[in-house]
């Protein structure tokens, strides 16, 4: 199949090679090599089952927590291999945002946004706590919202002010990159809308890897995509392009909707 | 927005080496588990090899044909160096007994019981009942035991018997199975009674001909762990039944029962060794049963 | 009336025989009991006398409650580490590994154990084991009844703690991981936090069950009537009293270890009644 993958100059992450394989022999990602920019929102797409998410949980290696699972190939974060970093240190540096909200229901809105620091034994001063909260609530716009709830459980939050929350989680622990799982599948529009609203505002200080099955969603908000069919990634380029003039036929049926 | 130069900055500060410590400890305590839990699977392995290596020699035909020996014969055979004469058929034949008259009156109860609970589930009257049940659940055996000696042994048969161990094993059967009857039942799918009964089907019969049929798996399943707990229970037996030398199959009369015979072995130095092979035997029969139902339960899932 | 409503009529009567059994059960334990209360009051609960012998008879209970509390509270202590380890084996770390079905088949066949086996193991080969390292000299007493006690009451602990550890979701351990926590560290901030009232409620469960084991205890607990002194030292629980005295007992003896026996069930009932309420209020959740 003829791929068509642009070269990213200076790429935060340099995936190399990689290939991901579930129970020996089934090939989940299939030696994929691409660049990742950075301060720019890179979206995934593809048809179920093609990978994607797969190729995004071995960014900060939470595809490790499957059995059975080998991978072969690397990731760089600027020069440094992840495949030879802590995941400690790694997921530090590379946050995640799930496919559906899961925020701590046992903490209060106030605990969740500082359980990256909590949960990785990092002791803050309570200003500096306080600070933290504040500014990652702010990042994701939820802070004039949930300001006189801090210490409040978050389940009364809607589906959508959750996943901003998580954001915030993600968020407070200041991370070079993050990525997001179909951030967006389980919020209805108007929450899809100001998720979309604040990634955009987002990647002027961080780098954002976005899988989404929403074609429309990924030609709105994001600077470069990917297009990925059964574990290979076919045409990967910047997203004007992709949609308006697609050189591989498989990405320009999945675009047209003639299957996925 | 925030300032990308101070995001810059903070992210610079988080070199913390905490990590060699909590890989460390994340190490540990997989350890720990590990080994706590070899830990916990070790007693079984010794309880069944220490009953195999000293019970099995005096399992033999007459062990199961014969009644035990007196505790003088049982004294000369063991001076010689010989195997016990004799065996417990009173206490296979008292257990039959004991066990298949509880079963006869806590099985149609409980069923009976479970399927109205399941039939009622939110009523008032159910739940307080469901509540009981519970409480009965956890009642002690020896504290029904001393009931069924006040209800049975004092009022209705004027001593020991059969009968009242029957009624204080029942009384332990019931809570078991009314819970699995009803646990069971709630999981037929509502078509299928809802489909009888539209066909105009008078209730005894979607009992007879729908829930019971069709849940029958389950039901097996709680009346074999029901006859296996109260296989080995000898606490309530001593207060009701007491014992018997010989073989006996009335109801009005004290009765033996293999855990009982073991208690008696227990208290007499010169049948040790009747002893560990009576056990090995009950709990063969416990353990089997105990993995039959099991297997009835594994199948039904799969379906 | 028609057939239908002759159907429902009786199961509605059946559902009684619950009520008479719990309620006769209730009525005659205090029946049986009144001539003791009636003869030493208060004190038949505070008392630490319990002397069977004839003209100066006494009966106290506190002996035996102190006893049933102390192997019942020694049994979920040592218990507890091991139970806990097992639903963390089985739940998470081995999580639908062929090894994890072997440990919980394993425990689940310790659940099926006879009271009277465990307590011809406790005599022949504990006992044995805790004279030869020189803890006490008959190897009767509190520790040896606690220990046979912890093994008998670990699947209780671990059947149910098994359960609501598995059901702690999936997406919640990831966005742990995710931010950079060990397993141990998803342990105890994620998984334990979440499955906490289901583990305590085990946890209740299990000591009501070994408040009331009677055999194996009365086998191994030296079968004295005082309050036992130290963890070595020797007595009864409410249990084993009764297993113990009640061939002998007749009179005001007879009344008194029913006394003791209506005791029991009110405690045991009372922390089963507990335990039963966590787990439906996590159900209702």
């Amino acid at each position: 199949m003829n791929q068509n993958i642009i070269q990213i100059n200076q790429p935060i992450l340099s995936i190399q090679n990689l290939s991901v394989a579930y129970d020996k022999d089934k090939l989940a990602v299939k030696d994929v090599t691409a660049g990742i920019k950075k301060n720019a929102i890179t979206a995934i797409m593809g048809p179920s089952g093609c990978g994607k998410t797969t190729l995004l949980r071995a960014i900060n290696r939470m595809h490790e927590l499957y059995p059975n699972i080998t991978t072969t190939g690397q990731i760089k974060l600027y020069d440094e291999n992840i495949y030879d970093m802590s995941t400690i240190k790694l997921r530090r540096k590379v946050g995640m945002v799930f496919q559906r909200p899961n925020p701590f229901p046992t903490l209060s809105i106030y605990d969740n946004v500082i359980a990256g620091y909590k949960l990785n034994g990092i002791r803050l001063k309570r200003s500096e706590r306080d600070e933290v909260v504040e500014t990652s609530l702010r990042n994701v716009a939820l802070w004039e919202e949930v300001k006189n709830s801090l210490h409040k459980k978050g389940n009364f939050l809607s589906g959508g002010q959750q996943q901003r929350l998580c954001i915030a989680r993600a968020l407070a622990f200041k991370p070079e990159v993050i990525l997001l799982d179909e951030p967006t599948s389980a919020l209805d529009p108007i929450a899809t809308a100001k998720i979309e609203d604040l990634l955009i505002d987002l990647k002027e200080s961080y780098t954002i890897v976005l899988v989404t099955h929403n074609m429309s969603q990924a030609a709105r908000i994001s600077d470069n995509a990917m297009y990925m069919y059964l574990g290979e990634l076919i045409e990967y380029d910047e997203t004007t392009r992709i949609f308006t003039n697609p050189q591989n036929v498989s990405t320009q049926n999945y675009i047209t909707g003639r299957f996925g | 927005m925030k300032n990308t130069d101070l995001i810059e900055n903070e992210r610079n500060v988080f070199v913390n080496d905490h990590q060699k410590v909590r890989n460390f400890k994340n190490k540990l305590l997989l350890v720990v588990v590990v080994l706590f839990s070899a830990l916990t699977a070790f007693p079984i392995i010794l309880i069944v090899g220490n009953l195999l290596v000293k019970g099995y020699h005096q399992i033999n035909l007459a062990f199961f044909t014969q009644v035990p020996p007196d505790t003088f014969t049982a004294m000369m055979a063991k001076s010689s160096g010989q195997i016990i004469p004799g065996g417990i058929v009173n206490g296979i034949t008292g257990t039959i007994l004991m066990v298949g008259f509880a079963s006869l009156i806590a099985i149609p109860f409980g069923i009976m019981i479970g399927i109205y609970l399941y039939e009622k589930k939110d009523a008032r009257y159910a739940n307080f009942v469901r509540n009981i049940t519970d409480v009965l659940q956890g009642v002690p055996s020896i504290v029904i035991g001393l009931i069924t000696y006040l209800w049975v042994v004092i009022s209705i048969t004027k001593g020991y018997s059969a009968l009242a161990g029957s009624i204080s094993l029942s009384i332990m059967m019931l809570p078991l199975i009314i819970r699995s009857t009803e646990e069971t039942m709630k999981m037929i799918p509502p078509t299928l009674k809802e489909a009888a009964v539209a066909l105009g089907t008078p209730y005894h019969k979607v009992i007879f001909k729908v829930l019971i049929p069709s849940s029958l798996g389950g039901l097996m399943t709680g009346i074999l762990i029901s006859i296996s707990r109260i296989l080995g229970e000898t606490a309530p037996l001593l207060l009701t039944a007491l014992g018997n030398p010989a073989v006996n199959w009335k109801l009005s009369q004290p009765t033996s029962s293999v855990p009982l015979l073991i208690w008696q072995f227990y208290n007499d130095p010169n049948m040790v060794s009747l002893i560990f092979s009576s056990s090995l035997f009950l709990m063969g029969f416990v353990l089997t049963l105990n993995l039959i139902s099991k297997r009835i339960a594994a199948k039904r899932s799969i379906q | 009336m028609n057939s239908e409503k002759i159907t429902k009529y009786i199961l509605f009567s059946a559902s009684l025989l619950i009520l008479i059994i719990a309620g006769g059960m209730v009525y005659s334990l205090i029946r049986g009991a009144m001539p003791a209360f009636d003869f030493f009051g208060w004190k038949f609960i505070f008392s630490t006398h319990w002397d069977p012998t004839q003209g100066h008879e006494q009966y106290g209970a506190l002996p035996f409650i102190a006893g049933t509390l102390f192997t019942s509270f020694l049994a979920l202590l040592i218990a507890l580490p091991m139970a806990f380890s097992t639903s963390l084996f089985v739940a998470e770390y081995f999580r639908k590994k062929r090894i994890a079905v072997v440990l919980s088949t394993f425990v689940d066949l310790l659940a099926g154990v006879p009271s009277i086996v465990y307590g011809l193991w406790g005599f022949y080969t504990l006992r044995p084991f805790i004279v030869e390292l020189g803890l006490s000299p008959q190897g009767f007493g509190i520790f040896t009844s606690g220990l046979i006690l912890a093994i008998m009451i670990i699947p209780y602990a671990t059947s149910l703690s098994t359960e609501i550890i598995t059901m702690v979701p999936n997406e919640l351990k990831e966005a742990a991981y995710s931010l950079g926590a060990t397993r141990m560290e998803v342990i105890f901030n994620v998984i334990v936090p979440n499955a906490r009232s289901g583990i305590i409620a085990s946890y209740i469960l299990a000591f009501g069950r070994a408040l009331g084991e009677t055999m194996a205890v009365t086998m191994l607990i030296g079968n004295s009537n005082n309050i036992p002194n130290g963890l070595f030292g020797t007595g009864n629980t409410m249990a084993s009293v009764i297993a113990n005295q009640f061939a002998e007992a007749s009179g005001l003896q007879l009344s008194s270890l029913i006394a003791i026996g209506l005791l029991l069930f009110a405690i045991t009932a009372l922390i089963n009644a507990f335990g039963k309420y966590i787990i439906k209020k996590l159900a209702a959740r």
